[in-house]
């Protein structure tokens, strides 16, 4: 690991003013930033621990969303009787990734800050576009089982690794952030992006950017939704694919639905043409194959991920006849 | 608090220990070579194996993956602690019991692990033990006797 300055923030202003110098990185879990740093992938001149920053509150706000400070932990956001109780599907979704003693340490702003875990990213023998902008990718013609099947580009075919952000799609989250300019809310389709030809940015934060919270609507789609994760392992693995899925129902028909892929692209991959193709739909494998064909459009693997495509659709179907069940609980 | 080395306190084992260390030392190293507490070990020293397992203000962490001057104020317990004077602690009887381990290289990280697991109130079934000790391999494959020990210390807790 490359030595490194280390100071505390007392103060969030403190900690935006000290986040936007070159170099300098916040830590809070720092169960990826350390691994990072092991590996050399990154070297930053600076930490900044932003763990005593006020904030470690779950709370209910006046339009009825819940706040979920930015450090609080994965585990104690699964566990807290609030997420339990209205987003069983964030619940789900956190529970089913890395293990009980990440999820103790792991925050809701570093999991949303988490890098993609492809090989290449963490292999400084290889090339990589994201580690070193212009270099190549080794990806694309290496072992790519984890990889993207949609949304990937040229330069890249990394996939975001959360389980918390795929679900935090389905709900249409929005991410407070305090940067220079002030405190701004971000909705969380648009907080990651495509790789396109800068794959070395996850998300449209800057320098200096500080998240404070995450903030889930007041509809909660508690009634019917599920997490499905497929992975190599039955626990304690990244998805090769997963599925959130929230539904509300009317009876035998589907009245709205949420719909977001992890596993699968650069970010939580949602259309929302694919959930008007469930609006006003039975609850039947074939309106749920339909979703399945408009989500995955486009989709295209690589030598050693082709599967994920079909996989993905039997997951689309069996995740939305999960939900439509009723939320496991 | 700044550049070059940290002063801190951290309470190991319920002794409160003053250190003076670089910012990059990690809780697992500082455990291991400033405060001289072996038992707590070095796998793969990425979060992956669960070897360092340690409980952090009663919480069972990855001591590999913190940084020491971030524990600075907080309460460690590790293998080392948990024995009461020459009694063994009921996991450790357990993991003795049930032949738990073999080599003995994962064993304080899996039991400080199913410390937390019982006190995380998971420990209830066997597919929930397996579920929520996954973060502890062991290489020798002693799974099956590590969820029997587990079952057994839990009512003794």
């Amino acid at each position: 690991m490359k030595k490194f300055a280390f100071n505390r923030a007392e103060t969030l202003e403190d900690a935006v003013s000290a986040g936007a110098s070159a170099g300098v990185r916040f830590i809070a879990g720092g169960t990826n930033l350390i691994d990072l740093m092991k590996e050399n992938v990154e070297r930053p001149d600076r930490l900044v621990d932003i763990t005593r920053l006020p904030l470690g509150e779950v709370k209910r706000q006046a339009d009825g969303s819940l706040s979920l400070g930015a450090l609080v932990s994965n585990a104690a956001v699964a566990e807290h009787p609030l997420v339990r109780g209205h987003y069983p599907l964030l619940s789900l979704a956190l529970l089913s990734g890395a293990s009980p003693q990440l999820r103790n340490l792991a925050t809701v702003g570093g999991n949303l800050l988490q890098r993609t875990r492809c090989c290449y990213f963490y292999d400084l023998a290889t090339v990589c576009n994201k580690r070193t902008p212009q270099t190549g990718c080794a990806a694309r013609n290496g072992i790519n089982r984890q990889h993207a099947i949609l949304g990937h580009s040229q330069a890249c075919i990394a996939v975001h690794p959360s389980d918390m952000c795929v679900a935090l799609a389905a709900l249409e989250a929005r991410v407070r952030v305090l940067g220079r300019q002030g405190e701004r809310t971000i909705p969380i389709a648009d907080f990651h992006r495509l790789p396109g030809n800068e794959p070395e940015f996850d998300t449209i934060l800057r320098a200096g950017d500080l998240i404070t919270a995450v903030e889930l609507p007041s509809n909660d789609w508690s009634e019917h939704s599920h997490y499905l994760k497929i992975r190599d392992r039955a626990s304690y693995a990244f998805a090769l694919v997963s599925v959130a899925v929230a539904l509300q129902l009317d009876g035998e028909y589907i009245v709205e639905a949420r719909l977001a892929l992890g596993g699968v692209a650069h970010k939580p991959w949602r259309l929302e043409s694919a959930e008007l193709a469930l609006r006003g739909q039975r609850t039947s494998n074939s309106s749920y194959q339909r979703a399945a064909e408009t989500l995955l459009q486009g989709a295209e693997g690589f030598e050693h991920n082709r599967f994920k495509i079909e996989l993905a659709r039997r997951a689309i179907v069996r995740a939305c006849a999960e939900a439509a069940k009723g939320t496991r609980r | 608090m700044d550049d070059a080395s940290s002063s801190f306190e951290i309470t190991i084992n319920g002794t409160k220990r003053h250190f003076n260390v670089e910012p990059w030392v990690t809780l697992l190293d500082l455990l291991r070579e400033r405060a001289g507490l072996t038992g707590t070990k070095k796998g793969c020293d990425h979060g992956q194996c669960g070897a360092c397992t340690v409980l952090v203000d009663g919480q069972r962490v990855n001591s590999c993956l913190m940084l020491a001057v971030m524990q600075d104020g907080k309460e460690v317990t590790t293998i080392e602690g948990l024995a009461a004077g020459n009694e063994l602690h009921p996991l450790q009887r357990g993991f003795i019991q049930h032949d738990a381990f073999q080599c003995g290289y994962c064993t304080p990280g899996q039991i400080c692990s199913a410390l937390g697991l019982i006190r995380e109130g998971k420990a209830d079934s066997v597919d929930s033990i397996r579920e929520f000790m996954s973060g502890n391999l062991c290489r020798c494959g002693a799974y099956s006797n590590i969820v029997a020990a587990i079952e057994q210390a839990r009512g003794q807790l």
